[in-house]
């Protein structure tokens, strides 16, 4: 799929995603009363790596490095039929779900259909105490009942527009975006340019 | 985007590009294969036909497994109950299966040509489970892979196999599959073992010298010896087969340091290999070969299903 | 009442013709042959533009009755040969019962004269029940008029019962027609060994199984002195055998399919088209050149069709269940003139030879020319007609041909057997 889709605006900027990111971290902390219990679990492409920054900042405000793990959720999708991903990325969840409070971090939380497979997948590989969703952006449009517990911004946007997290290093730059929907293009993430995504 | 197969019949129409998809998408559904629970919803809804016309105990369970790890509903039809036996033409049959709306079938039959032939008839995704001497295209890919893990890449391996392959479907899928990868290939084999035309499926060589041909091997490939088919065996005895083409313990010495050693199973222990080779802690990668038969079913499944036309037309 | 054929090409190399002239027909024989015939009470057709030379005859024909109605049988076989532009056929004795005593011959002569639309003629069996091993009762049936021998769908595998049988047969002057075929060297053979049997992952029928056989019964015909007929030769190597046969004056004599011509291994594709299993399988493309090349110097004596039909059911099998054999009546005569004729391979005369005038030599039957007194068993065609092969037009039962799909030139529009017209404008006379 080649990128035609025109820029409408930048709506946030690598600063704001950088101040955002801390404040959700200092939310975290805060929630969970401090970092013991929690793990933050990534759901690839782009949420992996802002679960990674988050990790980062959450030692930085707290001293402790919490577990990262990061999430394909290839296999739980319902919309297998109709997009098939050839490319599936792994996933790494290196520790032990039981007791836990997860994390889960997204770039941008739309319908609610990521999250909802995101659910399904986790559990299957254990039980965790609670879980807790950290997005960048909610663009609203919700067709499932499921909520952010901590958001970086809310952004309205209309469905035939695409809001996208470019982030380095798998990009060329690092904001989000505003798209206008080609035709036949699919809301989502943005393919990853550097493995050559097609 | 997708995948531009619908079936898998001839390992020969898959490109290089098509079987390295099929082997890293195989590589991720290890994770899932190595949790507590191996399974994920991706083929709910799905129902996909274990069609043996010939028994077979390892690769139905492989493939039941891969199905049943993606939660595809399985049917398993054949054996010696089936309507074939009491005189149903395939055509019929395969109609029949088609009117409870399945929607892939794994076909083993002891008739070359039979899956093409289904799926002509259905229209529903086929899978080619081993026909005849002709193909046995999932085997291919789980070798190919098995080597991959092994060996990193396929670039400049050299891989001799060994035995009967003149009535082997792997051979008919091995050999082109290995060549799509840019192996070298030769066979190890008496002319009584031999296809006709080796040349035809893609083999570079053919030795009877298999002390000459170890030392340039980085996979020794084994075939299985069919025992039953002894009466007018094409070799006079086991034995006899043992000396000449067996892979024992005092051929290690002609073998490459990091040599391994495949077997499409079940082995016959004391004649195409003995146990000292076929349990050999880093050159044997049987086991290994048998867990890939459930990764690589799985990605199969998972792209044939979801492919080109999405099954749509099913 | 007298019947004129006029303005056809006229072709027949016994008599030299090659003319448009016409024919005068009178009590089922030619009268005369010239031009602005005329008679005291007569019809005419007007054969403008087409061909008409001496009736072909195709001397390897399955007609399946008695026994295997659902495939073919005399009424459908003989319309069939009709509609491809045969005057005569020669049934193969492996039915059911077996046609190996002279109540069968008489049957088959008694059902060809009731529904027939062509003449048939009756090959017996050289051994009781096609098994090998007993003499059938020839002298009985050349008693009832069977014309040649044959195990035909089966080699005899016993040289010293070849022999026996070739010996016994030498007293009738009739021909023994082997079908060669090494069964412990065949075994199971599916197609031809080599490039199709590897690529297909089929049992090889390897060329040696024939060659060897062919190679056998030439040697008993020297021994015994008996007019050997090799049937649907399909290799080079056994063609050079025939020629070295006839080069040393044995009374050896072959016969090539038009499968065997057109065809070949690389035809079978990885669809596993059962129309294209046939025995002996299509061998490689140096061979088909080689048979062609025998068509053309003279070492092929014929061309016959081996026309085996089988039941729709039976051919939707898997390749390795399914029966050999494919239907060749309506197609013959077409690819003969597209493949062969129309590409300046061969001319009218040695077509001619090779489908009519030859095989009635082989079958010790009356010769038939384009001259006065001569049976009027007339051949038309218009070598100018392009049509589609297609399996709704065959008047056999059976569909089972290789060359459904196929664009031909040529075709034959009117038969005549006997002078009455069993075909006329392409449309089978009832």
């Amino acid at each position: 799929m080649t990128e035609t889709n025109m820029v409408k605006s930048v709506c946030m900027s690598e600063d704001e995603i950088e101040r955002s990111l801390t404040r959700i971290a200092h939310q975290i902390l805060e929630a969970n009363k401090g970092a013991d219990s929690i793990a933050l679990v990534g759901i690839v492409t782009r949420g992996d790596l802002l679960a990674k920054m988050l990790v980062d900042k959450i030692e930085q405000i707290e001293g402790v490095r919490v577990p990262l793990g990061k999430l394909d959720i290839s296999f739980y999708r319902d919309d297998y039929l109709t997009y098939l991903s050839p490319e599936v990325h792994s996933t790494d969840i290196p520790f032990a779900l039981e007791g836990k409070t997860i994390v889960l971090v997204d770039d941008v939380l739309y319908s609610g259909r990521t999250i909802r497979a995101a659910l399904d997948a986790l559990m299957d590989f254990g039980r965790p105490d609670a879980v807790q969703l950290a997005v960048l952006i909610d663009r609203g449009h919700r067709k499932l009942p499921i909520r952010a517990d901590f958001v970086g911004k809310n952004v309205p946007s209309s469905s035939n527009e695409n809001v996208r997290l470019f982030i380095e290093p798998i990009d060329e730059f690092t904001a989000v975006e505003i798209l206008e929907l080609g035709d036949g293009d699919r809301i989502g993430s943005a393919p990853i340019a550097k493995r050559g995504g097609e | 985007m997708g995948f531009p197969h619908k079936h898998l019949i001839d390992i020969r129409e898959y490109s290089r590009e098509d079987i390295m998809t099929i082997l890293e998408t195989a590589k991720t559904f290890k994770q899932i294969n190595e949790r507590r629970i191996k399974k994920v919803p991706t083929l709910k809804g799905f129902t996909v036909v274990n069609m043996f016309n010939e028994p077979s105990t390892r690769t139905r369970s492989s493939f039941e497994i891969a199905e049943k790890r993606l939660s595809a509903d399985t049917l398993n039809f054949g054996g010696s109950g089936t309507s074939t036996v009491k005189g149903e033409s395939l055509t019929d049959t395969v109609k029949t299966l088609c009117s409870y709306k399945v929607d892939c079938i794994v076909v083993r039959d002891k008739h070359a040509g039979v899956p093409r032939k289904i799926a002509d008839i259905s229209g529903v995704h086929v899978i080619d489970a081993g026909d005849g001497k002709h193909q046995h295209p999932t085997q291919a890919l789980l070798d190919l892979y098995t080597i991959w893990e092994a060996k990193g890449s396929f670039e400049g391996l050299h891989v001799g196999i060994v035995g009967d392959i003149g009535h082997s479907r792997v051979c008919g899928s091995l050999i082109p599959a290995l060549k799509t990868m840019g192996c070298k290939v030769t066979l190890v084999a008496p002319q009584t073992l031999l296809p006709a035309r080796p040349d035809v499926l893609g083999a570079d060589g053919v030795t009877t010298d298999f002390n000459g041909i170890l030392p340039e091997l980085d996979v020794v490939y084994m075939l299985r010896i069919q025992r039953e088919r002894f009466e007018g065996a094409p070799y006079p005895s086991l034995r006899e087969y043992n000396m000449l083409y067996g892979l024992t313990q005092d051929r290690e010495q002609y073998m490459k340091p990091d040599a391994v050693i495949c077997h499409p199973g079940p082995i016959n222990r004391g004649v195409e290999l003995d146990s000292y080779m076929a349990d050999h802690p880093t050159r044997s990668l049987i086991l290994d070969q048998v867990y890939a038969g459930v990764l690589v079913r799985m990605a199969v499944l998972y792209l044939l299903l979801g492919g080109s036309d999405n099954g749509a037309d099913s | 009442m007298a019947l004129i054929l006029r303005n056809a090409r006229l072709i027949d190399p016994q008599v030299g013709l090659d003319e448009v002239a016409d024919l005068l027909i009178r009590d089922g024989r030619i009268v005369e042959v010239g031009h602005d015939l005329t008679a005291k009470t007569y019809v005419e057709r007007d054969l403008s533009g087409k061909i008409l030379v001496p009736g072909l005859v195709d001397i390897h024909v399955h007609l399946r009755e008695h026994g295997f109605e659902l495939k073919e049988d005399i009424a459908s076989g003989t319309r069939s040969a009709a509609h491809g532009g045969f005057t005569a056929v020669c049934a193969m004795p492996n039915t059911t019962p077996i046609t190996d005593n002279a109540l069968a011959v008489e049957y088959v002569k008694a059902r060809a004269a009731e529904v027939g639309k062509c003449r048939v003629l009756v090959s017996g069996a050289c051994t009781k029940g096609l098994g090998g091993e007993t003499l059938a009762e020839m002298g009985d049936m050349v008693a009832h008029g069977c014309c040649a021998f044959t195990d035909d769908g089966r080699g005899i595998k016993d040289t010293g019962m070849m022999r026996r049988v070739l010996d016994y047969a030498a007293q009738f002057d009739r021909v023994v027609m082997p079908h060669c075929q090494d069964d412990e060297l065949v075994g199971k053979g599916q197609v031809n060994e080599g490039v199709a049997s590897t690529r297909l992952g089929l049992e090889g029928w390897p060329a040696e199984g024939e060659e060897l056989e062919i190679m056998r019964d030439i040697a008993l015909c020297r021994l015994t002195g008996c007019p050997l007929h090799i049937q649907h030769l399909t290799t080079k190597r056994a063609l050079d055998l025939v020629r070295a046969a006839k080069a040393e004056g044995l009374p050896v004599t072959c016969e090539v399919t038009p499968h065997h011509l057109v065809l070949t291994e690389d035809h079978i594709g990885d669809d596993y088209p059962t129309s294209l299993k046939v025995n002996p399988p299509l061998r490689t493309a140096e061979d088909a050149a080689g048979l062609i090349e025998g068509v053309v110097d003279g070492s092929v004596d014929v061309i016959v069709t081996d026309h085996a039909p089988h039941a729709e059911w039976e051919k939707d099998r898997e390749f390795e269940l399914a029966p050999f054999g494919m239907i060749g009546l309506e197609t013959s005569l077409s690819l003969i003139l597209t493949y062969l004729v129309d590409k300046g391979i061969i001319d009218y005369n040695r077509m001619v030879e090779l489908m009519a005038i030859r095989p009635r030599e082989i079958l010790r039957q009356e010769r038939v020319a384009l001259e006065a007194g001569s049976v009027a068993d007339l051949t038309v065609f218009d070598p100018n007609i392009e049509w589609t092969v297609q399996a709704s037009d065959f008047l056999s039962k059976a569909k089972n041909s290789g060359f459904i799909g196929y664009e031909l030139k040529g075709r034959a529009t009117d038969v005549y057997v006997g002078g009455y017209a069993t075909m006329e404008n392409g449309v089978v006379v009832e």
